[in-house]
Parts: C-alpha cells; sequence; structure tokens
C-alpha cells in the first residue's frame, strides 16, 4: 500500500456468457467484464443487481479460475428463499448484464510462487476459491505438492468433478460425505474430524499452507482441528461463507 | 450510473435505514482472517500503550470492576451484512483513556492471535467505543471476539477487533490487519468505505 496514488475498485458490467450446470443447485457462470485487471486465486469480486425501481442488493462470490483475459467464473449454489443466489443460477440468461467490482480480499490467496505444501479443506461451495487455486497452480506448471479435503452432502454435490477426479499431477484429492456414500465406499456419512484432516492432511512440521472456506461452522471445526493438530495459526487462511449449508 | 439487471426483482425493500449496499439479517455471521483464539479469562490483560511507550493495563478482574453500559447498537459488517438492534456491555473506551497521557491522534487496536487494525483516536471517544464482554446478556462467546472486544459500531465491523489484547497509541495512522490488504483505512458503511480509495 506504500505510495502511489489510491484508486477507487470501479464498478464494471459484466455481462453473462454462459451459465452451465454444476450440480442440480449450483451453476457455474462465465462473464466478460471489460478492462477485467486480472486476480489472484483466492479473491473473490463484489456482484450488484439493481431492479427496475432502482432497489439494488451486492453479494460477494469467489473466482472460480485464473482469469482467462476478459473472462471470469464464478459457481453460485442456489441458497433457498436467497434473495440473489437463485436469481443467478436460476434466471440469469447469457447477454445480462450485471455490475461487478474487484477482485477483492489479499488475504486468502496462493500465490504461484509460494513453495510451502498446500492443504485445502473445502466445505460445500467452499470449494470454490480452492479449486482456483488448484488451477492456478496447473496453470503457473508449478509442482508444489497440494492436498484437498472436500466435504460435501452427497456425490451428486461435487463440483468440478471432471477437474478434480483425474489423476491430477501433486494434488491429492479427498472426498468426505457427510448425507451418503457411494457403494462400497470406506468412510461412513458424517461431518469432517480430526481423523480426517490427520489422515489426508500435510503433518504440521512440513509447515503447509492451510486454507480453509465454506459455511461458518465448518470453518470454525476445521480451523479448531488443525490448531489441535499442531498447526501455526498464523498459516490457517479462513474464508467465511455464510451461516449454514454446505 | 447503474445498470438494470433484468429479471432481477430482489426481495420486500427493507422497512429499515441501511447504510448503501447492505443487506438485513438476523443470524449472527462471523468473520475473520483465521482460526478462533481460545483466551483464557485467568491470563487476559487489556493494555493501553501510548506514544511514548508507557503503559496503563487491566486485568481481566479490573475490567469488570469498572463502572460498565449496556448500549443497543446495530453492526455493519463490510461483507454486505447488517444486523439491527444488539446489545453489548462493557466498559467504555472513555473510562479507559480517562487517565491516559496522550499527545497521539490515531490507535491501533491489537488482539489476541496478530489481529490489528486501526482507527482515529478521536473515534474510541465520546461514547462511541466499548471494551464488550457480553452479549445479549451472555458471555461474549470465543466466535464472536471473546472474551472481550473492542465494539465501534459507528465503522465496519472489522474495525471492532475481536479478542483485543489492547489499544496503541501513535501520532502516525499505521494501516492494520485488512487495511494493508486493501480495504478502506476508515470504514464508514454510510459512505460505503468498504475498499481503498472508496
Ligand atoms: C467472501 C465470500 C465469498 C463467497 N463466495 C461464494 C461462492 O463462490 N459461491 C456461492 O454460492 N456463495 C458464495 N458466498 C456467499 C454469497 O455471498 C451469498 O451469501 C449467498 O449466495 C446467499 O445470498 P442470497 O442473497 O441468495 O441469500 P440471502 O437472501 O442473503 O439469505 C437467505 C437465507 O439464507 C441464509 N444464507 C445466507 N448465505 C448463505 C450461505 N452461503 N449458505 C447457506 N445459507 C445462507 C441467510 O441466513 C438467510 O436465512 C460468498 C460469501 C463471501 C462473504
Amino acid at each position: 500500500m506504500a505510495g502511489g496514488t489510491v484508486r477507487r475498485l470501479a464498478w464494471r458490467v459484466a455481462t453473462l456468457v454462459d451459465g452451465t450446470p454444476e450440480t442440480a443447485s449450483a451453476r457455474t457462470m462465465t462473464f466478460h467484464v471489460p478492462d477485467w485487471p486480472g486476480h489472484l486465486a483466492g479473491q473473490h469480486v463484489d456482484l450488484r443487481l439493481t431492479a427496475e425501481d432502482g432497489y439494488q442488493a451486492q453479494r460477494s462470490y469467489s473466482l472460480a479460475a485464473p482469469a482467462d483475459a476478459d473472462r471470469i467464473t464464478l459457481t453460485i449454489q442456489r441458497v433457498p428463499d436467497g434473495e440473489v443466489s437463485p436469481y443467478l443460477t436460476d434466471t440469469m440468461k447469457p447477454g445480462d448484464p450485471v455490475e461487478v467490482r474487484g477482485p477483492v480480499g489479499g488475504w486468502f490467496v496462493w500465490r504461484p510462487d509460494s513453495t510451502a505444501p498446500v492443504l485445502l479443506v473445502a466445505g460445500g461451495s467452499g470449494v470454490v476459491p480452492l479449486a482456483a487455486m488448484i488451477r492456478a497452480r496447473r496453470a503457473a506448471g508449478s509442482r508444489v505438492p497440494f492436498r484437498l479435503l472436500y466435504s460435501v452432502r452427497t456425490p451428486a454435490d461435487r463440483y468440478y468433478s471432471a477437474d478434480l477426479a483425474g489423476p491430477l499431477d501433486g494434488v491429492d484429492v479427498t472426498y468426505a460425505y457427510t448425507r451418503a456414500v457411494p457403494d462400497g465406499w470406506p468412510r461412513p456419512p458424517g461431518r469432517i474430524g480430526v481423523a480426517d484432516v490427520n489422515t489426508h492432511g500435510w503433518p504440521a512440521d512440513l509447515a503447509p499452507e492451510c486454507f480453509v472456506c465454506g459455511p461458518t461452522g465448518f470453518v470454525e471445526a476445521v480451523a479448531d482441528i488443525l490448531v489441535a493438530l499442531g498447526h501455526d495459526p498464523r498459516r490457517i487462511k479462513t474464508e467465511r461463507f455464510g451461516p449454514t449449508g454446505g | 450510473m447503474s445498470i438494470v439487471t433484468p429479471g432481477f426483482h430482489g426481495r420486500g425493500r427493507p422497512a429499515a435505514d441501511l447504510p448503501p449496499g447492505q443487506y438485513l439479517t438476523e443470524d449472527f455471521p462471523v468473520l475473520s482472517a483465521g482460526p478462533t483464539p481460545r483466551v483464557p479469562t485467568g491470563s487476559w490483560t487489556f493494555t493501553v500503550t501510548t506514544e511514548t511507550g508507557r503503559e496503563y493495563r487491566w486485568t481481566w478482574a479490573e475490567l469488570l470492576a469498572l463502572p460498565a453500559e449496556t448500549v443497543t447498537v446495530d453492526l455493519h459488517c463490510v461483507t454486505k451484512w447488517s444486523k439491527l438492534r444488539t446489545t453489548w456491555r462493557g466498559v467504555p473506551l472513555d473510562t479507559l483513556l480517562a487517565d491516559v497521557e496522550t499527545a497521539a491522534d490515531f490507535a491501533v487496536a491489537e488482539s489476541y492471535g496478530g489481529y490489528t487494525t486501526n482507527l482515529p483516536l478521536a473515534d474510541l471517544l465520546d461514547g462511541q467505543a466499548w471494551i464488550a464482554y457480553s452479549y445479549e446478556g451472555e458471555d461474549l462467546t470465543a466466535e464472536h471476539g471473546g472474551p472481550a472486544r473492542l465494539l465501534v459500531p459507528h465503522l465496519y465491523l472489522w474495525k471492532s477487533a475481536k479478542w483485543v489484547s489492547g489499544i496503541r497509541l501513535s501520532h502516525d495512522d499505521e494501516p492494520g490487519f485488512w487495511e494493508t490488504l486493501g480495504y478502506h483505512e476508515y470504514g464508514d458503511p454510510w459512505r460505503e468505505q468498504r475498499y481503498q480509495g472508496d
């Protein structure tokens, strides 16, 4: 922040290019944003929606992938009775405009020049900024070892299966289902506990960078587990999406 | 100029007057950058350090022995939610700073766990700020910043440092944790000062 003039983050008009169902209740949306300045994996944007009578609502959404020139990608989980998310997942059509400003957030970010091993722990839609980190790693050709522990209700609720399921060089992905598991799955359904994090995370003495994202209760529980397992609290970065869900 | 997003209607227009870009919530969401520190009250202290290095320190028992106030205030978080008419109990900063000798203009609130946030000293005075230890009649939980947090409700909530351990007074305005990461140095919700330059 040293020196230079401070420029206000501008509101830009983003146009929906494409919306694809990610699951039955989530949609991955690509927007065209002229003059998008670029972003780091883990950052988010603010969306501002304006109704015909001038009423406005703003919400934050994580960037799901590195920027592709003037295109940014978000994944929105429909929150039942939500004001904004059902509009984005169900109503918005390609060509429709919305205002966007960002990128926002300089703490919950992974930088491709970082060399420490990385542990990602996702609850539900909290996987969005963590998938951005995996994609940024690949785009940069980084060989830093990553582990993703992804808590999700059922196999049908997984985001980005095509990207995350395949053999990923140097990225271990472990699913932890909370409601229903595939046939023959070794782990009974349930919330992530200390044994999951201990088995599928990194030992604390490797001093990994830890990123935890999801609903508040999930983030609280996982961050407490990481501290109990001896991880340095300053290396545990958290992003809380909302009160419940995931 | 804002553009209309076709097909977006929003919900009922809020009856309450909210700062721009905020929406009303009944929950009490949590925002913090890392794990929740657990600070036992037995070893808790609160320290005011002046620009000359002089320290004024209170233990938990000493804090509780000071005259406290119960206040009902609105909270505005930079992540867009607002929660109205929340009730807190705590010691006004006016009381804690009454005998502190200082010519400083700025303050940095410091927390257990390493969090910091900066604000003008004037914003901590004149009945605008408290060291709060109870929320809605209950002890303040660690998630929401207990055992005690700074409460400065006229600024975005990140200025109300959770797990507060002290206030450092200074002649210079030193950006705190979120302020170095692109958030606004002052954070007035009514002027929508979310990010640097707003
Ligand atoms: C930094 C940040 C990044 C985010 N990134 C994403 C993202 O990538 N994808 C995404 O889908 N969401 C993300 N969110 C959440 C998003 O901003 C909204 O909170 C969410 O879409 C709900 O908005 P709504 O208007 O539909 O619901 P609202 O009308 O605001 O809320 C309706 C009801 O749902 C509850 N609720 C609010 N938020 C949630 C939630 N997240 N889960 C469950 N219940 C909720 C409310 O308490 C309320 O009872 C992010 C939030 C933050 C702070």
